[in-house]
């Protein structure tokens, strides 16, 4: 039996705000893959329950007119890799998410659960970064959008204010279209794992240059990150070995992996280097740039 | 025929569909449910422990401390009783202590009425330590001016010996070369997918009765005895079916405590059923070895000596403490055993949690070890991997260093040319370039093994079983011997079918061992089933045939060497077409009829005097991506030389299964402590990296049959064997990949970087 | 903390009163779905895997609560009229059985797996994938594999 001390059931996401509103030291659970495992460990700041299992308005994925893709946090990650929206226009998060756990995790583990728990590991965060995600919360004062880089704090730390909840998660057409992504996660075990490693690249490519290059990384600093700095100098590039090299010999610049008893830093900055180069090689080939 | 034929399990259809009932699913009225607070440092003192507030609390019906339990040490070793007193097992544990030895001994212990009130309960004890430094590494350990973590030990367990085979000193100066390499194998745990549970009640003011998921009933009930100082037929120890144990329930770990509690409460019914993240540092772990070893040869690959100078960590407690690395240097030894074998072997004490048996007991250590030095061997003399091993291995005609007796059944290089083929090693060998370069690379790789069957001549080999005929033509199989999902009661259900001569879906195994009842043995260990529980019941089908055919002699009037019973019926020896009467009718008349009969049973004791080497190899064709540090298998083989194959499909099961625990052991899996604070990182199934589906391949399992003359039914073993060579195949193959040799376990992608990076690869 | 949940099992309509702080895995053991094993209580291993709406999920990390309402299938359910399902019947004949306590829960996410892939044509790499929630210290997965293939295979 779990070690809850309250326990509140929400149908909509108002609900929730106000639950939450009330009991100021009660958390939400959605999946609960992470809460519940807390739980089982004893942890006394989820002893205080808001329940959006069942808020069904959490649970859609729809794109708006002007291309705009929205989904919703409730969303479990077998869900979403099922979705035709998803899988046809950002493949990339499809293959974040389906590395995630094994099949019974992802098929209750949400995506608005995997963000909001600010895990460096979160193997959703870096295809959404690479695809400019925003994060919409809702709370007692209304609405408000953020990139999903500002949302990210610290280990463990997302700017989530109380009495919010994270409705959705939404990509920008421009962000997608003509865009081409890969997501390999580098980890111990082929399934059940949390990366050691995970990157995700995006790039577009114009006359065999480089219009645009997102890289990012997890379990490679405190939160999970962009490189932007690499991006930057990649800007414009022939897209190329030398562009490879070019990115590989520059995105430790924009990490701060670590020592732990996990990996070693030297250890994670090898694989980092080496997925930096590989994942945007792949992502170029799916742009239709193959390099030998 | 029953013997031989790949025959569905007899406890399958139970299982499949979740009918089949373990520890955890019995409960009885008023069960509490007991749970043990477990030290928060590694090496220390209890200097106060405040347990009041934990006593008030609504629900607790007890918390008992070191103050409240008997003073009695116990050694927790599932081996048979030894009338060798220079043989005994290490009696150093108490049921609860304040003298802490690893992180997460256990100081004391709740019983409550529901497991969250016992949790909560835990958290209201409030304890005081003294801490001293954790002593986790060989240099620590055996320092100078160190504290010791057993008394009057030095924090050495033991200490021994041996040379076999000629003179070592002689021999070294005769050889053209001599090589050494020193290497490291890492802790593992078994992670059965059953935790360790058990629970106890009183049967009346002295009978303690204990539900326990364990290997050995027997021997815990005497072990549950000796802890309490009671009589052992006081105490009545049962075993469902259980969830796997892999060497780790073949010691008494949670037995003892729970007797102790429902005799401390009145005899109420308490479960103590550890949580995984217990289980993984509070039961048993592989032994960490640490080895040193030197191989002298000739020119030609002739091995002359094998040397080794083997340090093994036991941890806290004893446990099975120096048998592992004696047990692991005398059973490998048959593996070449032409040479000169010596071994100097140690076993400490270290703040680490504790090692006991594991599958194949020491063997896969130091197999690790002789088959890494044995690649370097080949390698210096220029020789092909698989030539070497079949110019060194062990022939038929070979005799044991040790015991001087012959090896009476050996297909060791049978197995070698069938994995040989297998892998097609010949092609692979001569189109892959000598020298590779790039960032992907292939390699092939062998080892081979030696084991054994059972434990004689180092410890008795008692079995039992009894035969019942039921009067509808069935019988009932006891044994003492216990079903833990390695197939036994099959096998004994097809050699009774065979040597009785009725079918196999006649005989009812069963499967629950309650020692009130069930006949003695010692239990599931050594891959002594099949083996030493095999003969016994042989003996005991013959008896029970011997019986049937007196009482239908009887019946039928008939010379009883003119009759025999086949296919359930009682039938004329030389036209066995000729049926007499059933098997069913002679059980009527023997239960029923008014003047004759009674029921007809058979029970045979019997203690083996032999043992029987098995052998075999594992080769590999795998790829390591060199910046990734990863190390995929392409194909893998096991080839096993088990005597004959009493069940083809549970004995392909079993070596399927070992090979996927020797692949964990190579890549996947350690229990990391942290040498500062004695902490573990990892005892979750998270954490702790057993292999899933992803990351094992599929599998290829062969054998070459010989015929055990020592065996009823000519087998041998295959239960732990297969886990010994994939690590050092593995190895292997990525020393041939790279041109790296990895000399320690596990070979995951962040100790290959070390590896690959010393070597300038990256 | 109490609360009604109604909700199918096997096939069979229950209202049970449950604790809210119970797991799924907790309510249905005590209910005597025992088949439901427990290995390791945090969705690592698997061996509590039942299927809510046809949909494998780890019973231990799961609210009991939010089985309200649903159709439950565990594996005592699987048989019926002691004839095993196909799944079941493959396990045996494959040799994917050894000490059985990760058995149910391997089952039920194959049982999962086989019915998603009705008619479909799936690779080794695919059934490995459906299947990498459940561990199995005993057998190797060797066997399970097979079992799953053949499943499919025969319902093409
Ligand atoms: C066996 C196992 C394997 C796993 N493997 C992986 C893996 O490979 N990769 C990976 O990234 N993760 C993994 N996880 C972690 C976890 O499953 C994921 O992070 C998951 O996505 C969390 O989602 P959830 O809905 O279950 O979260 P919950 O447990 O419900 O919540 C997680 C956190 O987010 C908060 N939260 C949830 N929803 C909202 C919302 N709408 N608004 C505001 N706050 C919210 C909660 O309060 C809580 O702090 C694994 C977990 C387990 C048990
Ligand atoms: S017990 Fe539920 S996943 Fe292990
Ligand atoms: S059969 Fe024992 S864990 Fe799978």
């Amino acid at each position: 039996m779990f070690d809850i001390d309250s326990y509140h059931k929400a149908d909509t996401v108002d609900e929730a705000i106000a639950l939450l509103s009330k009991n100021p030291d009660a958390v939400p659970i959605a999946g609960g893959t992470d809460v519940l495992v807390r739980l089982h460990g004893h942890n006394p700041d989820y002893r205080h329950l808001v329940d959006i299992h069942d808020v069904a308005e959490l649970k859609n994925i729809t794109m708006e007119p002007d291309g705009t893709i929205v989904i919703g946090s409730g969303v479990n990650f077998t869900d979403l890799a099922q979705s035709a929206i998803v899988s046809t226009n950002i493949p990339v998060l499809a293959e974040g998410g389906s590395s995630i756990g094994g099949p019974q995790v992802r098929n209750v583990a949400t995506i608005g659960g995997n963000i909001s728990n600010g895990a460096p590991s979160a193997d959703a965060a870096p295809p959404l970064l690479v695809l400019n995600a925003h994060i919409e919360l809702k709370g007692p004062e209304g609405f408000r959008r953020l990139p999903l880089h500002d949302f990210y704090q610290g280990p463990g730390q997302v700017d989530r204010k109380s009495g919010e909840i994270m409705t959705c998660l939404r990509i920008g057409s421009t962000d997608y279209k003509g865009w081409s992504g890969h997501y390999y996660k580098y980890a111990m075990r082929g399934a059940m794992d949390i990366a050691t490693i995970g990157c995700a690249a995006a790039c577009k490519i114009d006359g065999g240059r480089v219009a645009g290059i997102r890289l990012a990384f997890g379990v490679a600093g405190p939160t999970p990150l962009r490189c932007w700095r690499t991006e930057e100098k990649a800007q414009g590039s022939v897209a190329d070995q030398t562009l490879l090299d070019l990115v590989s010999d520059s995105v430790l610049g924009d990490l701060r992996p670590r020592d732990s008893w996990r990996a070693s830093k030297d250890f994670r900055e090898q694989i980092i280097t080496t997925l930096s180069e590989r994942v945007l090689k792949e992502a170029l080939n799916r742009n239709g740039v193959s390099i030998p | 025929m029953a013997v031989g034929k790949s025959v569905q399990r007899v406890d399958g259809v139970a299982k499949v569909t979740g009918k089949a009932r373990y520890a955890d699913d019995f409960t009885m009225p008023g069960m509490r449910v007991a749970k043990y607070l477990r030290s928060t440092i590694a090496h220390g003192r209890v200097l106060t422990i405040d347990t009041s507030k934990a006593r008030a609390l609504p629900g607790v019906d007890g918390v008992f401390t070191y103050q409240d339990i008997p003073k009695k040490k116990f050694a927790t070793a599932g081996h048979p009783f030894s009338m060798d007193p220079g043989h005994v097992d290490v009696a150093d544990r108490l049921l609860l202590t304040d003298y802490v030895r690893y992180m997460g001994d256990e100081i004391a212990i709740v019983v409550a009425d529901s497991d969250l009130t016992a949790s909560k309960a835990l958290s209201l004890i409030d304890v005081e330590y003294e801490s001293f430094q954790p002593l986790v590494n060989r240099e620590d350990i055996l320092g100078d001016d160190v504290p010791e973590i057993h008394k009057g030990t030095g924090n050495v367990v033991k200490t021994h010996s041996f040379v076999a085979g000629g003179n070592l000193e002689e021999v070294k100066e005769e050889c053209d070369h001599l090589i050494e390499g020193r290497y490291k194998t890492q802790i593992m745990q078994h992670c059965h997918l059953e935790n360790h549970t058990a629970y106890a009640y009183m049967d009346d003011h002295q009978r303690i009765v204990i539900v326990s998921s364990t290997q050995i009933p027997h021997i815990a009930r005497r072990i549950v005895a000796e802890a309490l100082d009671m009589d052992a037929g006081l105490v009545r120890v049962v075993k469902p079916f259980i969830g796997g144990g892999f060497g780790n329930k073949q010691d008494v770990i949670l037995e003892p405590m729970v007797a102790f509690l429902t005799k401390n409460l009145e005899g109420i019914p308490v479960r103590l059923k550890l949580d995984r993240e217990g289980g993984m540092i509070g039961t048993r772990v592989r032994h960490p070895f640490d080895v040193k070893v030197q191989v002298g040869l000739d020119k030609d690959g002739t091995i002359k000596l094998i040397d080794f100078d083997a340090l093994s960590n036991t941890g806290a407690y004893a446990s099975h403490g120096h048998s592992i690395v004696s047990a692991g240097a005398a059973k490998t030894h048959y593996m070449y055993p032409r040479a000169v074998y010596s071994c100097k072997a140690k076993t400490i004490y270290g703040n680490i949690p504790s090692a006991g048996a594991m599958r194949a007991y020491g063997s896969p250590q130091m197999t690790f070890a002789i088959e890494a030095i044995m690649e370097e061997a080949a390698r210096l003399v220029g020789m092909d991997s698989v030539e070497f091993r079949l110019k060194n291995g062990a022939r038929p005609g070979d005799k044991s260093q040790i015991t001087k007796k012959p090896i009476m059944t050996c297909g060791l290089l049978d197995t070698i040319r069938k994995g040989r083929e297998l892998i097609d090693w010949k092609r692979k060998r001569k189109e892959w370039p000598k020298i590779q370069t790039g960032q992907l690379r292939r390699g092939l790789g062998i080892a081979i093994f030696s084991y054994g069957s059972g434990t004689y001549p180092v410890c008795v080999e008692p079995a039992s079983a009894r035969l019942i005929l039921n009067q509808d033509g069935s019988v009932h199989l006891q044994i003492g011997a216990t079903e833990i999902g390695q197939g036994s009661d099959t096998a004994f259900a097809q050699m009774t079918a065979e040597t009785v001569g009725i079918s196999f879906d006649k005989v009812h195994v069963v499967s629950a061992q309650d020692t009130d009842v069930t006949p003695f043995d010692t239990g599931a260990y050594a891959s002594r089933q099949t083996y030493v529980t095999g003969q016994a019941v042989m003996r005991t089908a013959e008896q029970l045939k011997t019986r049937i055919l007196d009482y239908a002699s009887i019946i039928t009037g008939l010379d009883v060497e003119l009759i025999t019973i086949a296919d359930d019926n009682i039938v004329i020896a030389e036209t066995p077409e000729i049926a007499v009467m059933s098997v069913r009718d002679v059980a009527v008349d023997a239960y029923y009829d008014k003047n004759r009969g009674g029921q007809i049973t058979a029970e045979v004791s019997y203690k083996a005097r032999n043992n029987a080497h098995v052998f075999g190899c594992t080769f590999v064709d795998l790829s390591v991506d060199i910046p990734l540090c990863k190390v995929t298998i392409n194909e893998i083989y096991n080839v096993h030389d088990c005597g004959v194959v009493i069940n083809p499909l549970g004995a392909e099961g079993q070596v399927h299964g070992g090979m996927a625990m020797g692949i964990g052991a190579a890549l996947f899996e350690e229990l990391m402590v942290d040498s500062d604070s004695g902490r573990i990182y990892n005892n979750n199934l998270l954490d702790y990296k057993v292999p899933t589906i992803m990351d094992i391949p599929d599998l290829g399992a062969a054998f070459v049959e010989t015929h055990e003359p020592s065996h009823p039914y000519g087998a041998k073993s295959v239960g732990e064997a297969p886990v010994i060579s994939p690590a050092p195949a593995i190895r292997n193959g990525i020393l041939d990949a790279t041109g790296v040799a990895v000399n320690e376990l596990p070979m995951t992608p962040k100790s290959i970087f070390k590896y690959f990076k010393k070597a300038g690869l990256l | 903390m109490n609360r009604n949940i109604s909700c199918t099992v096997n096939s069979k309509s229950m209202t049970w009163q449950i604790d809210i702080r119970m797991s799924l895995a907790d309510v249905l053991r005590e209910h005597g779905y025992t088949s439901v094993k427990e290995g390791c209580g945090v969705g690592e291993c698997g061996a509590c895997a039942v299927l809510i709406d046809d949909v494998a999920v780890d019973s231990c990390l799961y609210l009991a609560v939010w089985a309200d309402g649903c159709n439950i299938r565990t594996t005592e359910g699987e048989s019926k009229e002691g004839k095993l399902s196909p799944v079941q019947q493959a396990y045996l004949e494959t040799g994917s059985v050894q000490c059985g306590f990760c058995t149910p829960g391997l089952v039920m996410a194959s049982t999962s797996f086989v019915e998603q892939h009705k008619g479909q044509k799936v690779s080794r790499e695919q059934i490995r994938k459906g299947l990498a929630g459940n561990l199995c210290r005993c057998t190797g997965y060797d066997g399970v594999v097979r079992a799953v293939e053949q499943c499919i295979d025969a319902e093409e």
